[in-house]
């Protein structure tokens, strides 16, 4: 029993555990891939913490887990602003019109590529939600929001079976994606109200996302357009969004 | 003094003081995988609190709101709290993973149950009160091989009590676990209680690592740190 291991079992053993821990990998790689448990931004130094939250957090949320809910008389009574409207002309050009003209086109990897108006939108089943929303600084507030669900959009226009992703673009330049149990999560929101009003030029005009489930970043302001794509890998730096770019994560559920 | 591989059969032969100074491999490797865990906790931490160095009690809280408390630290956005989330969140999945598999092998290998569960005579109101004298005298660390009364609560308090309930709102934080578990945040009565508690609570495992440091070092720096990475001190004849 005391008797120390021979140099050959050594090895041997060390082997073994190699091929073991080689081919576990490979097959959890291949799970991972095939469930999309796997973040577009997995490479790099923070590749192994984003994706086994993200891989986790898909494993142990349903689809239909829900945001928590709040009554209005929880509703912040102001909500700070971040960052400033887009100083981009056509922006500006929009915003001076009042949205008049303003469309929003849905493309890609769909049956039938449209673009909508804000009343357009606003003819779609209206739905609210009174969430909150914290964002990656610390700060948080609740708020409710109006608008329509995207899943409904997305139904409208047909998704490919073979889609993976819903991307959105902004007038800031801004741009980010939802993998599909997101993008067809109930409490996804299209909004263009804010506590019963038009929603205001700082929190998104004339139309965001929300993404209850996710940081504050990840519900995109001042939408532009929206595509519908198998791969993220030739947008951008192919990390799925903006925000890896400075180091933060494409998945925001943390 | 060929391997470190711990053998009952062989630590049965040696003599009881040796025993106690010989944690088990899984809980010296674990110490250390937590050890630069934590470190890489509490840097990216700080860097995280420097984008909004404020805090409130509630569910809400920003610059419109008064704060329970701030630091007297400057706001930095985007930089430190973009790498210090992504190296917290990696750190934890690290610290997390290590902790479990210390609490395992501490469980399995009667670690905490030889090591860490006060006997019955240590509970007693004159022992309790001779082990803070001596400890407040700094008397008979470097001699005595098991642990005293305080440090057997200091350790079992950080390791079942704080570290779980500072995970715990962490979670409370994460729109998404709270939307499969509501509870995580409820029962801090907010998101911004969450955030509060977990940063008091790191700070106060920031003070327990500045105290267990400082008594490895009054107690013998070298044998102590030797007797963690190779499970027995190296000051010993066998060495």
């Amino acid at each position: 029993m005391s008797e120390p291991l021979s140099r050959r079992k050594m090895i041997a053993r060390g082997l073994a555990i190699a091929v073991t821990g080689v081919t576990g990998l490979a097959a959890a790689e291949h799970i991972a891939n095939r469930y999309g448990l796997i973040p577009p931004d997995c490479g790099g130094v923070w590749g192994a913490g984003e994706t086994l939250t993200y891989a986790a957090q898909r494993v142990l949320m349903s689809h239909h887990s829900m945001a928590r809910e709040f009554n209005r008389s929880d509703i912040s009574k102001a909500i700070p602003v971040s960052g400033e409207p887009p100083s981009a002309g056509l922006y500006r050009e929009l915003l001076g019109m009042n949205f008049k003209g303003w469309r929003i086109p849905i493309d890609g990897m769909v049956a039938r590529p449209t673009s909508f108006s804000i009343d357009d939108l606003k003819r779609m089943p209206m739905s609210s939600q009174i969430t909150h929303q914290a964002c990656e600084e610390g700060w948080s507030f609740i708020a409710e929001w109006h608008g329509v669900q995207l899943s409904h959009v997305l139904n409208l226009v047909g998704v490919s079976a073979k889609a993976r992703y819903v991307v959105v673009n902004a007038y800031d330049q801004n741009w980010d994606s939802l993998d599909m149990a997101d993008a067809y999560h109930p409490q996804t929101f299209l909004a263009y109200g804010l506590n019963g009003d038009e929603l205001p030029t700082p929190h998104g005009a004339p139309l965001r996302l929300k993404v209850p489930r996710q940081l504050g970043y990840k519900s995109v302001k001042f939408l532009s357009r929206i595509t519908v794509t198998d791969s993220l890998k030739n947008i951008g730096s192919g990390q799925g969004s903006l925000a890896p770019d400075s180091g933060y994560s494409w998945y925001a559920g943390i | 003094m060929a391997h470190s591989t711990y053998i009952p059969e062989v630590a049965l032969e040696a003599n009881q003081s040796e025993i106690a100074h010989r944690p088990p491999l899984l809980v010296r490797l674990t110490h250390w995988t937590f050890t630069l865990s934590f470190f890489g906790l509490v840097v990216s931490g700080f860097a995280i609190i420097l984008a909004h160095p404020h805090f409130y009690w509630g569910e809400t809280g920003n610059i419109l709101t008064p704060p329970l408390f701030s630091l007297p630290l400057p706001t930095m956005l985007g930089g430190p709290s973009g790498w210090g989330r992504s190296l917290h969140f990696q750190s934890a999945w690290l610290a997390v993973l290590s902790g479990l598999l210390y609490i395992v092998s501490g469980v399995a290998s009667r670690h905490f149950r030889d090591q860490l569960l006060p006997l019955q005579r240590e509970l007693s109101l004159n022992a309790l009160r001779s082990c803070v004298r001596d400890h407040l005298r700094i008397k008979g660390l470097a001699t005595n091989d098991s642990y005293n009364m305080l440090q057997k609560l200091a350790y079992l308090g950080v390791v079942f009590v704080v570290f779980p309930v500072t995970i715990l709102s962490g979670f409370a934080m994460s729109p998404s676990i709270t939307s499969v578990f509501p509870w995580t945040v409820e029962v801090f009565g907010g998101h911004q209680t969450a955030r509060t508690i977990h940063f008091l609570l790191a700070d106060l495992l920031v003070l327990f690592l500045v105290v267990h440091v400082t008594m490895v070092v009054l107690s013998g720096f070298t044998a102590r740190v030797m007797a963690m990475i190779v499970g027995r001190p190296i000051a010993r004849k066998e060495m």
